[in-house]
């Protein structure tokens, strides 16, 4: 039986006896030796992680101006900051985008340059007190400029994250990057092996109060994180640290193009080996690290689930989906990961820093809800219209003019024998085919990639198809293929107006 | 080789590729083409031995011609070795090296834009 503590380690780190390996080692040294052994060997296991984590951001206090102001909302490089905590304090989060340069910019952007020590543009406007007249300012500071910046980020280093991939015949842009269409790539997140909350999985070691590595600085877990499910292995931690210290190397600013900005995070934990039970924990492979393969094709919270797949299949850079090769990508860097480990284990090799006792466990029972919705969300069955007119395979292109005009829609589903959808002829096309002089058969002129909706989808899912796509109508289908009414954007927008009071935006999911 | 072939809008309707194949035999791969009203972009693979003569005779067309050297570069100093940009490149001329560090195979690369989309950095561009 081998027993340790963390002040027993501690010691060893002040004499220079300290044995450090990263996690990736530690497999190696479980695998041959055994756990009990390698207890004995080995007293810390660092870990590591770099990877976009959109729940991350910073305080920051400016200090007075002269006269002074309450700023009530603050922009830092045309990134709004959240400025309603007292007069001269806001908190910059990292998927904020910027008001001119949209997402290609935002707040995990002005991160990275607070910590590059550039300079940054703050504007911040106020309705104006007695106690604080003045109502708008402007300046350029950089971080040494400010009292205080500190990091604070909610939700972090997730234990495992879902794969993405796309079944439907359109590329998708999205938080897990682009996403080729008919299964055409699979991206992944996580440091696998090296994965901090992976590697002490019942948190015997880690919890609150936890010295950490962040961004590399030193760092603390503050408690769990925001959306911490340990029930999924999906656990997840708050961490805090001081943004002065930190370096660029080990936390950049990102935007995934279709989606908007985060920040990556590079973040590290050192696992004290107590005993044989926590080094056969830290002894995990990537073989055994399982995660789920989610069709991102679905605009619904729930996704499918398409297979299960181990890291270790899925850095192979191949994975099989549907008996078909599927290349992956990683959006986490492996690279900057071991980097990390491996720099935590230098600090604490060099006697730079100790570990500490957690003030208390992280809750290893929770789980994420759904959130609550008292307003239901129509769906299309409830808004579209199924008085519509369809145009059999076959006929003309005048024949379908007469139709539109016939009957005042500008959308004409074009049907099978058997009532299936098989391409959509608008006014427009008839118009280009007229003008170009090529209108007689109905199916050179129609679209045959129609996008459509289903009767049980939600509004605001077609209303995201129909601005995407630029169009005003779909036909609406069931199951079979088969039309059964017309959703316009007029429809939609009639159905807003109604609802009244309730904000129109992309439908909620879940988002890293 | 790659090269890289800018068609004016005055010459963009005649055959030059075709043309070019006839007359010098080199079997031309056509990478990559977006051909529209005012301009025309294509990317051609040519057998090393043929390429001077290929070249010289679309410049003699009109034909704007550069070699594809480097058809997309990659900044080191913004690049985090993620791998984002390895599974949307239909060539592979992206991947990992023995280190997860990321490599490019200029060679493979027919310039579509696909990786300099997907990567969360700004770190790839053309060239
Ligand atoms: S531009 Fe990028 S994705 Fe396209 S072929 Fe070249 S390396 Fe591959
Ligand atoms: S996606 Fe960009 S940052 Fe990531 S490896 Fe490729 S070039 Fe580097």
């Amino acid at each position: 039986m081998v027993e340790k503590t963390v002040q027993d380690i501690n010691q060893k780190i002040k004499d220079g006896s300290v044995h450090v390996v990263t996690a990736e080692q530690m497999t190696d040294i479980v695998d041959e030796l055994g756990p009990e052994d390698a207890a004995r060997e080995v007293d810390v296991v660092t870990t590591g992680t770099f990877g976009a984590m959109c729940s991350s951001g910073a305080f920051l206090n400016f200090g007075h101006s002269d006269p002074p102001i309450k700023m009530q909302r603050v922009w830092l490089n045309d990134v709004e900051a959240y400025g309603g905590i007292a007069a001269v304090d806001a908190y910059i989060g990292a998927t904020q985008i910027s008001e001119s340069r949209g997402m290609e910019y935002g707040g995990g952007h002005v991160i990275e340059d607070l910590v590059a020590r550039k300079s940054v543009h703050i504007r911040a406007v106020a309705d104006g007190t007695d106690c604080y007249p003045r109502k708008n300012i402007e300046t350029e500071i950089t971080i040494d400029d400010l009292n205080q910046a500190i990091m604070l980020n909610p939700r972090n280093a997730y234990q495992r994250y879902n794969v993405a991939t796309n079944s439907s015949d359109r590329t998708l842009y999205t938080y897990m990057d682009t996403l080729l269409p008919n299964y055409g790539n699979a991206t992944y997140s996580g440091a696998g092996v090296l994965s901090p909350l992976y590697n002490d999985p019942d948190f015997e070691t880690i919890g609150t109060g936890s010295k950490i590595f962040l961004c590399g600085a030193p760092g603390y877990i503050i408690g769990e994180g925001t959306q911490h499910e340990p029930q999924n292995d999906l656990a997840t931690i708050m961490v805090t640290g001081n943004l002065k210290e930190m370096n660029r190397e080990f936390l950049r600013g990102a935007a995934f193009h279709g989606y908007g900005a985060t920040l990556y995070v590079g973040l590290g934990i050192p696992i004290p080996v107590l005993n044989e039970n926590i080094a056969k924990k830290t002894g995990i492979s990537d073989a055994d690290i399982i995660t789920n393969v989610l069709d991102y094709s679905s605009p619904r919270r729930l996704r499918p689930t398409l297979r299960k797949v181990s890291y270790e299949e899925l850095k192979s850079g191949m994975i099989e989906l549907d008996g078909k090769e599927v290349r992956t990508s990683p959006l986490s860097s492996f690279f900057m990961a071991r980097k990390v480990a491996s720099t935590l284990k230098h600090w604490i090799e060099q006697g730079n820093f100790m570990l500490s006792q957690p003030m208390e466990k992280l809750p290893t029972d929770t789980l994420f809800g759904p959130m609550k919705q008292t307003k239901e969300t129509p769906l299309v069955k409830d808004v579209m219209s199924r008085k519509m007119i369809t145009i059999r395979q076959g006929k003309s292109v005048e024949d379908a003019a007469k139709l539109i005009m016939k009957g005042q829609s500008t959308h004409l589903p074009v049907t099978s024998e058997d009532d299936r959808l098989i391409g959509i002829i608008t006014a427009w096309d008839i118009s280009k085919a007229v003008a170009q002089g090529k209108y007689d058969k109905l199916d050179r002129t129609m679209t045959r990639r129609v996008i459509t909706a289903t009767l049980d989808e939600p509004i605001d899912v077609t209303a995201r198809k129909l601005e995407k796509h630029n169009i005003s109508a779909l036909p609406v289908i069931d199951k079979d293929g088969k039309v059964i009414g017309m959703i316009t954007s007029d429809d939609i927008s009639r159905l807003i107006a109604k609802r009244n009071g309730c904000s129109f935006q992309a439908p909620l999911e879940e988002k890293r | 080789m790659k090269i890289f072939l800018r068609f004016a809008p005055e010459i963009n309707q005649e055959p030059h590729i075709s043309e070019v194949i006839l007359e010098t035999g080199a079997k031309l791969n056509i990478n990559r083409a977006s051909v529209d009203a005012v301009s025309g972009e294509v990317v051609v693979d040519v057998p090393d031995e043929k390429l001077n003569e290929v070249i010289k005779l679309f410049r003699s067309r009109g034909v704007e011609v550069s070699i594809l050297e480097h058809p997309v570069i990659l900044d080191e100093d913004e690049c985090i070795n993620c791998g984002a940009c390895i599974s949307v490149c239909y060539v592979r001329a992206l991947s990992f090296k023995d280190d997860w560090s990321i490599a490019l195979d200029e060679k493979r690369c027919n310039q579509c834009g696909a990786c300099i989309t997907a990567c969360p950095h700004g770190a790839l561009e053309f060239s």
